[in-house]
């Protein structure tokens, strides 16, 4: 029988070691697992490689990981907001490494890490500062930046509805990085809502397949 | 010479968005284009995040957290919306799936390289976004900014002097005095606000300018 269901957001991620590189989910606030970065904080894993959209908003999830100063290091698109203070602290003290990466680059590069490719093209961020010292091709008329995957050890994902293998459903723009980030990690471990009886679920509306998925809990 | 405020420059641009076009408004001003579009025409939103269909903002009390824009405002929807996920929004964009993106900038270049993300200042965080995705993968790129700068100084410059986004990618200039192409032999004023010369117009811009044989 597979069952991929966890009794609680402690139990989810109790095994991250110290360094490990753990993809969150969502874009802002919209689809970020909370109730698992609060676990993560409780549990006590440093020195964190974190890849998401942003860099924290406000003081809860993953701004509340780096108040914690559990981040060693950030890759992500957008990291300076008006609420983003907890990680302009860290930068501006020189306690946090930045990668910048363009926000489809940072797409394409976590679904390159689950699909298997290799390397990519992208015209994407070509004659700028963020391509510097990058493999460049031209490739018909145009220029294009070589790229590479990124894997993490984990994903932290928010979803809206699971079954017992892992099938998810999110719920409207909280989608945002979630499909992606549940195929490019190791182990992928999911909070939702709800989760209902196998079979439940529409196969026509799945939209992430359980292959994807290691762990779902249940948040209230 | 009468300057364009905010809002009627937005409908500037707005006026130029036909029937059936699907459009990505950058996050700040841009994103007043929305409220200007011009009643009759079907044209879808595309907001990066992963919806097209955008509608406008819900009425106080109505919002959704996870109905978001790209500028994390609460949206609503349109009929005929739908949700996809980041890799495939930005392959929206990067795959020139995209009508137009309107976006802000910081300086456009004679030749119509963008610089809109980054001041370049040593004590500024950097923060890119989907600015370098769209600048490349729209079809069309129109760029919605100031003329000037608060000193005085032309955004539409020789050479850009902040870090780039993109590199030869803007296809036209809305600014608060004029619209202007950017095209292979340069830049053609296409019009300018009321009261404003060619003459005085290509005095306050300080590169060449072109002028359309129907512009003032």
């Amino acid at each position: 029988m597979i069952d991929k269901l966890v009794a609680s957001p402690q139990a989810a991620v109790a095994d991250i070691p110290d360094g490990a590189t753990i993809m969150l989910s969502g874009f802002g606030n919209a689809g970020m697992p909370v109730a698992l970065i609060d676990a993560l904080i409780a549990q006590g894993a440093r020195e964190l490689t974190i890849i998401n959209n942003n860099a924290g908003n406000g003081d809860t999830g993953l701004a509340a990981l780096m108040k914690a100063k559990r981040v060693r290091k950030i890759t992500c698109s957008f990291p300076r907001q008006p609420d983003s203070w907890h990680f302009d602290a860290l930068y501006r003290a020189g306690e946090i490494e930045l990668e910048l990466v363009p926000q489809g680059t940072l797409a394409e590069r976590i679904r390159a890490a689950g699909a298997g490719i290799g390397a990519f093209y992208t015209p994407t961020a070509y004659g700028t500062k963020l391509a510097e010292g990058k493999e460049t091709r031209r490739i018909g008329d145009r220029d294009h930046v070589l790229e590479h995957p990124i894997h993490a050890d984990y994903a932290l994902v928010k979803a809206d509805r699971a079954d017992r293998w892992g099938n998810l459903v999110y719920r409207k723009t909280a989608r945002n990085f979630g499909p992606i980030m549940a195929a490019a990690a190791k182990c992928t471990v999911v909070q939702v809502r709800e989760t209902v009886e196998l079979g439940a679920l529409d196969p026509e509306a799945i939209v992430t397949p359980g292959i994807f998925v290691q762990r779902v809990v249940r948040v209230h | 010479m009468k300057k364009l405020d905010r809002n009627q420059l937005a409908a500037r641009v707005a006026r130029d968005i036909p029937d059936g076009s699907i459009v990505n408004l950058g996050v700040g001003l841009p994103t007043l284009v929305a409220n200007h579009l011009p009643a009759g025409r079907e044209i879808v939103i595309h907001s990066e995040n992963g919806v097209l269909g955008v509608g406008p903002r819900p009425a106080p009390g109505e919002e959704d957290e996870d109905l978001i824009n790209a500028g994390k405002e609460p949206v609503t929807l349109i009929k005929g919306a739908s949700f996809f996920h980041h890799a495939d929004s930005f392959g929206m964009i990067r795959g020139r799936h995209l009508d137009f993106c309107v976006l802000g900038a910081f300086q456009v270049s004679v030749v119509g390289d963008l610089a809109n993300w980054n001041t370049g200042a040593p004590d500024a965080i950097p923060a890119v976004g989907g600015a370098m995705d769209l600048a490349v993968g729209a079809k069309q790129v129109l760029v919605m900014m100031e003329h000037l700068t608060k000193a005085g100084e032309s955004k539409i410059v020789e050479r850009c002097t902040y870090p780039l986004t993109g590199a030869r990618c803007v296809n036209r200039v809305y600014t608060d005095l004029a619209v202007i192409d950017v095209k292979p032999d340069g830049l053609h004023v296409v019009e300018t606000v009321d009261g404003l010369s060619f003459e005085e117009l290509q005095r306050l811009t300080g590169v060449p300018l072109k002028r359309l044989a129907t512009a003032a």
